[in-house]
Order: structure tokens, then C-alpha cells, then sequence
């Protein structure tokens, strides 16, 4: 089915290859605005040192990597990561906050995650919003979501392979301490979630993967899953079970193939079960 | 295999435009390749002259931070110097309420004149903020590319009239990319709610400046952001505020346009069967709103049947609220005289439930960006579990179980039928 898949994939690949050259390459050609504003797309290229104002301009930040950026207290900081399915992907921020001789009071601080069609995520564990005292030099935030999967129906909400925004924001703040400098960094991780939530189905395309990098393992999270050993195991176990079945019904000492010396009988003297 | 799956994308991108056959009436394609525009306001009112930045006046303090970041503008960017205040040292304030003068003209900065031009200021006159916005607007001309102005002052307007915050909000109305950054050199009420009004009604920033390396960082910071590259100019639309039957149809591409209070705005798309709709609305808070607020988009069929929403509701301070959604058409069959099967028209409808105060304009309304993707769709589930595989302890009991059944009845036949073909 899959190879199916790939080879029609393939062709249509080379048709449309042939068909519009230009089309095809300059969807390798065109420079993705915002992996090149951090620097390229390769993991050794330098962390951005600079966040985006909105979605539009979002940085791009890969899996693992950490991007910071100094901002005034008030600012709303965009960045955007990759997530592929399979995928349990965790953001955390650490804020800086200004001198705390500046500060007026208590300062709420939220990270908020979006995915690539900027529809809000729920965060499924960490703390994505903190209040920091007054005299708090530093405040760190995180939000887990939900394990990417790999299809969703059109109505649920569910994360799907593609980008993810975050958006770093101070949520309440005394009006006086609004403008003031403040520094963040950022980094989102992933980890796999396990052949529990591998599921079925396909995307036809990431959602908005245009400025982001692919994920390791692929948007869609490759074709290995602990299914196919619980699955292969499954049927070798009832195989053997199928051989051990069959064989309780034979005679005991036929069971394990050892004949009885049956030149040592006289012919028409069998053993009681020889008629079968 | 990296590399095949983007081939494979690409040339799915390459068919689907291929299907999609001549663009449709409205496709965000003119590329900003236009140079960004920054204009630098400094304010060089009366007050610039007191000291209070790292023992510095305040205008020392800005001419040092504009030194550095000429210096460091980058090549592509082209900056202008915007003064007011620094002709009129009277009292009439008709006069006073005009005094704001292009100091350097916005085009690539020779940085020699550029610094020139600052090193003989002197603090002198009025704050005419509103007056200086409006012209360094028209400094910045409109070719479509990002502008940009950053404003640095000390103090609120003196003039009243007009008032600068409805200024920066009508001039960002106008759907000319513009942004204003502010910078506060003076931390009282008045002027950083006046200086945080601005910011919020363009969606640029605030920031108090308490030292001059600050300054120079800040400014640095804004100028080199006109440069970043986005991802795709918007293009404003007008989208029907009654019904989807006249709405605009766009392509896919990022959108403006301006929704008030309770307004619902419609548009269209055509989607080719095979393919997938994607829509995301942004509705920007750009002025001081009630706290609680939502937004909805709202796919619906020609008929008037809902066929997918996406919706979120806040509260409390944000710049903006985001929703979104995805449809996809299934794959139709050719007609049967061999042509393409029709394109679906979907409509999408867009409606916020934000509210403000009494003394809030409700005139433009709020900033609202739709962002529209049509991709190829195999939106199938074959199975919920991976390639329909199984997983777990049960699953192994099962197959085991049916193992061992197969087997004996397996052999209970066999040992059956021996016995028949002896007997016969």
C-alpha cells in the first residue's frame, strides 16, 4: 500500500518534473524568508538572536535549538518550530526581567503555542503561565502539547504535523512597568511519544511548513512503530500457538514423532489407536 | 528520502497549480521587493536638554545612540531623520504646533551628512507628534514595500491637536504596511500611555528608555527589523459585510482588511476538488478593548450549510486573536465530456465579538488578516492506528488464542478424516 503510494508519488513526482521544470525547482530555489533570517538551515548555524513581532514574522527556530532575543516588557515575541507526528513537543522560555529596582510590582508572564493554521494548543502539562515577584530576577515557563498525529479529522483541533508558533507575552504588568528591557530565550524540544499514538492516515501537506525546517524523522514520522513488533509477534505467537494446538491432538506417543518397532509385532496385533 | 518527499511536495505544489489553471481574481503575488523604508522622529523639544540618561542631557544621549546606529544601519534599509521641535523656539502655538522639518531624506544613508545633520541640533521648541507622524508618513512614500518610523521623545504631545494616537491608527488604516515604534525618554503616565497608544494602534512596540546603550540597542534593533524579509506581503481586500453572494474571491495569499466592532466579513474561494482549503484569521487589538473577546472563522457552503469553524476566546492583555481552519474537497471524477469537474466555491466568514469602552473609537475598524493555502489533500484516514497495525497485550491474547484454536481444530479434522478415509 505504501510503496503504492510512493511510486505513484514518484510518478507524479517525474510527470510534473517534466511538465513544469520551473515550477518544480523554484520551490527549491526560493529562499524561505525566515530560516534565513536565522541563519540558515543546518543544526550548526548560529541560534537567532532575534524574535518575530507577529505570525508573519515569526523566527524560525529548530528542534533543540536555543534562540534568545532582548525585547521590551510589553512586546509580544513570535517564534516558530517544527513538529512532525509521532512527536510530544515541549517549548520553554526563561525570561529576564528587567532590574527589579525598575520594577513596580508583579509581572505575569505567559507562553502561548499555536500551531501552523494559528489555532491556539492546549498545553498538556508545564506551566505556561507564571506570575513573578517583584523581586524575581529570572521566570521560566514551559507547555507540553499533545502528541502530533499524524490525521485529524477536519472539525477537531488535534496537533498535526507542520509549525508551531510561540508567542511570549507579559499577560499583566503594572502600567509603570511597561517598556522596560527585558530578555528571553526560548527552545523547543521534542521527544517521541511512543507506537501508542502512531496513527493512521496522511496529510496532504504540513500545516504552514513553509519557514520551517523538516523534522528529523520527517513530517510524517517515518514508517517504524513498536505496532509492527507487537503485530509480528502477535502472529509468530499464534503460529506456534497453531503448531502446539494441532499437536495436542495426536496421540501421546505419536505426539513428538517417536514410532513405535512395529516389526516387533505380529501383523493384525496393533496398538489399539492404529487405525488412525 | 528527505530530499524525495520535498520533490514529491514540490511537484504536488507544481500539479496543484497546474490544476488550479489561471489564478484566481485575487492572488497576494507581487513580491516586496521594494527596499524597507525607516524614518528616525527624534523630538528636539524644550525638554531634551534635561539630564537624566546616565548622567547625559537627553539630546546628547540620542545623538550619541543615532551616531551608532547610522553606523550600523544595513545597506538595503533606507533611513531618513525626521526632527520636531527644533525650529521654533516661540510661543504661538499655531506656529510652534509646525515646526517639524526632514532633517536627512530617506534614501540609502551616506553616513557622514547623515551624522552631520544631527551633530548641531539644540533642543528648542514644541512636541507636535501627531503633525510629525503625518509627514514622516508621506517622507516614507507607499511603493509597497515595509515602512517604518521610530519615534523618540521625551514628552506627550503639546498641541493637542491632532491627536497623535488617532493619527498613527488612521495612517496604519490606510494599508500601507506602515509600523511605529516609540521610545519613551521621559517615564511618566501621560507620556507612556500616549507613546504605548501609538505603538499598539500600528502594531509596532514601547519601549522606556532608562540608559544610552539601551537606546542605541533599541533603535539598532527596529532598524534592522525593517530589513528582516517576511514571508509574504499581505494585500488588502474588502470583504462583504452582508452576505457571501458579492464577497471578493481570493487565492491562496495573505490578506488585510479592517473589521469593526461586531461586523462579519465574508469572502470567497474557489477550491478544485483533491484539494485541501486552509484559512487562518488574525483580528489585531489595536486599541484599548473590553477584556473578554473571541473571533471566529467560519467555513459555509454556498447554500449556506456550516461546513467547518475554528473559533478562540481570551481575555485580558493581547495583541492578537487567531483562529483557523482546513477543508478539504474530495477527488472527483472527470466530467463526462472529459472536462475538469467544477471547483467548489466555499465561503469564509470572519467575526469578532470584541467590545471596547465608551470613549474608544469604533472608526477604522480593527485590523484583520486572513491568511488563505489551497494544497493537494489526501485527507484519508485508511485506519486510526499506524499502516492498521495492532499494539498491546490483548492483541497478542487474541492472535495467540485464535493460534491454538486453528491448530487443535486443525488437528481434530485431520484426525477425523484419517478415520474416514480407513474406515472406507
Amino acid at each position: 500500500m505504501r510503496t503504492t503510494r510512493v511510486l505513484g508519488a514518484a510518478l507524479l513526482a517525474a510527470s510534473a518534473l517534466l511538465l513544469t521544470p520551473a515550477a518544480a525547482s523554484a520551490d527549491d530555489a526560493t529562499p524561505t524568508p525566515s530560516a534565513s533570517a536565522s541563519g540558515g538551515g543546518s543544526s550548526e548555524s548560529a541560534a537567532p538572536t532575534e524574535a518575530g513581532t507577529g505570525f508573519r514574522t515569526a523566527t524560525a527556530i529548530q528542534q533543540g535549538q536555543k534562540a534568545s532575543a532582548t525585547a521590551s516588557t510589553g512586546d509580544y515575541l513570535y517564534w516558530q518550530f517544527p513538529a512532525g507526528a509521532g512527536q510530544r513537543a515541549t517549548a520553554k522560555a526563561t525570561v529576564t526581567l528587567p532590574e527589579a529596582k525598575l520594577r513596580h510590582g508583579a509581572a505575569t508572564w505567559q507562553l502561548d503555542v499555536f500551531d501552523g493554521l494559528r489555532r491556539r494548543q492546549a498545553c498538556a502539562s508545564g506551566e505556561s503561565t507564571k506570575r513573578a515577584s517583584e523581586t524575581a530576577t529570572t521566570v521560566t515557563l514551559t507547555c507540553t502539547l499533545r502528541p502530533v498525529r499524524q490525521w485529524a479529522e477536519r472539525w477537531s483541533n488535534d496537533p498535526l504535523p507542520g509549525a508551531y508558533y510561540l508567542r511570549l507575552t507579559v499577560a499583566d504588568v503594572p502600567d509603570q512597568d511597561l517598556g522596560l528591557a527585558a530578555r528571553a530565550e526560548v527552545e523547543a524540544t521534542a521527544e517521541s511519544a511512543g507506537g501508542a499514538h502512531d496513527g493512521g492516515g496522511e496529510l496532504g501537506a504540513p500545516l504552514h511548513a513553509q519557514s520551517v525546517t523538516e523534522p528529523e524523522d520527517g513530517w510524517t514520522g517515518g514508517w517504524f512503530s513498536d505496532r509492527w513488533a507487537w503485530t509480528l509477534g502477535g502472529g509468530a505467537l499464534a503460529a506456534l500457538l497453531g503448531v502446539g494446538g494441532y499437536t495436542l491432538t495426536r496421540h501421546p506417543r505419536r505426539r513428538w514423532g517417536a514410532r513405535p518397532p512395529a516389526a516387533a509385532q505380529p501383523p493384525g496385533q496393533g496398538y489399539p489407536d492404529q487405525r488412525y | 528520502m528527505i530530499i524525495t518527499r520535498r520533490l514529491v511536495a514540490g511537484a504536488f505544489a507544481a500539479l496543484a497549480t497546474l490544476a488550479a489553471g489561471a489564478p484566481p481574481a485575487l492572488a497576494a503575488d507581487e513580491a516586496a521587493e521594494k527596499a524597507p523604508k525607516v524614518e528616525l522622529v527624534l523630538d528636539v523639544s524644550g525638554s531634551m536638554n534635561a539630564r537624566d540618561i546616565d548622567g547625559q542631557s537627553r539630546m546628547d544621549a540620542a545623538k550619541q545612540a543615532f551616531g551608532e546606529v547610522i553606523d550600523a544601519t544595513p545597506e538595503v534599509v533606507q533611513l531618513g531623520i525626521r526632527t520636531l521641535g527644533s525650529e521654533y523656539p516661540g510661543e504661538d502655538k499655531v506656529i510652534g504646533c509646525r515646526d517639524s522639518k526632514q532633517l536627512y531624506p530617506v534614501g540609502q544613508v551616506d553616513r557622514v551628512t547623515a551624522k552631520a545633520s544631527v551633530a548641531h541640533l539644540k533642543p528648542t521648541g514644541w512636541t507636535p507628534i501627531g503633525y510629525a507622524l503625518r509627514a514622516a508618513d508621506k517622507d516614507l512614500g507607499n511603493d509597497g514595500g515595509t515602512r517604518r518610523i521610530v519615534l523618540i521623545t521625551d514628552g506627550e504631545d503639546s498641541c493637542g491637536k491632532p491627536d497623535p494616537c488617532d493619527v498613527a491608527r488612521e495612517l496604519a488604516a490606510e494599508g500601507t504596511h506602515l509600523t511605529v515604534d516609540t521610545l519613551g525618554l521621559a517615564h511618566d503616565d501621560k507620556t507612556r500611555r500616549q507613546l504605548s497608544c501609538i505603538a499598539e494602534a500600528t502594531g509596532g512596540t514601547y519601549t522606556s528608555v532608562q540608559h544610552t546603550d539601551q537606546l542605541s540597542g533599541r533603535i539598532k534593533q527596529l532598524v534592522k527589523r525593517a530589513a528582516d524579509p517576511v514571508e509574504a506581503p499581505p494585500r488588502a481586500v474588502q470583504g462583504a459585510t452582508g452576505q457571501c453572494t458579492n464577497a471578493p474571491v481570493l487565492g491562496a495569499g495573505i490578506f488585510t482588511d479592517r473589521e469593526k466592532f461586531a461586523e462579519h466579513r465574508w469572502y470567497r474561494v474557489k477550491v478544485n476538488p483533491g484539494q485541501e482549503l486552509r484559512a487562518a484569521v488574525s483580528v489585531s487589538a489595536d486599541r484599548a478593548v473590553n477584556p473578554d473577546y473571541g473571533v471566529r472563522l467560519r467555513a459555509v457552503s454556498e447554500k449556506g450549510q456550516e461546513l467547518v469553524r475554528g473559533s478562540d476566546a481570551g481575555s485580558g492583555r493581547t495583541d492578537v486573536l487567531s483562529t483557523g481552519l482546513r477543508y478539504p474537497v474530495a477527488k472527483q471524477d472527470k466530467k463526462s465530456d472529459g472536462s475538469r469537474p467544477d471547483p467548489e466555491t466555499v465561503c469564509l466568514e470572519v467575526a469578532n465579538s470584541f467590545s471596547a469602552p465608551d470613549s474608544v473609537k469604533r472608526e477604522p475598524g480593527l485590523p484583520v488578516e486572513l491568511a488563505v493555502d489551497l494544497v493537494k489533500a489526501p485527507d484519508n484516514a485508511s485506519d486510526v492506528a499506524a499502516f492498521g497495525l495492532g499494539r498491546g497485550w490483548v492483541l497478542l491474547g487474541v492472535l495467540g488464542g485464535v493460534g491454538l484454536l486453528a491448530g487443535l481444530i486443525w488437528g481434530w479434522l485431520a484426525r477425523w478424516r484419517v478415520a474416514v478415509w480407513r474406515a472406507n
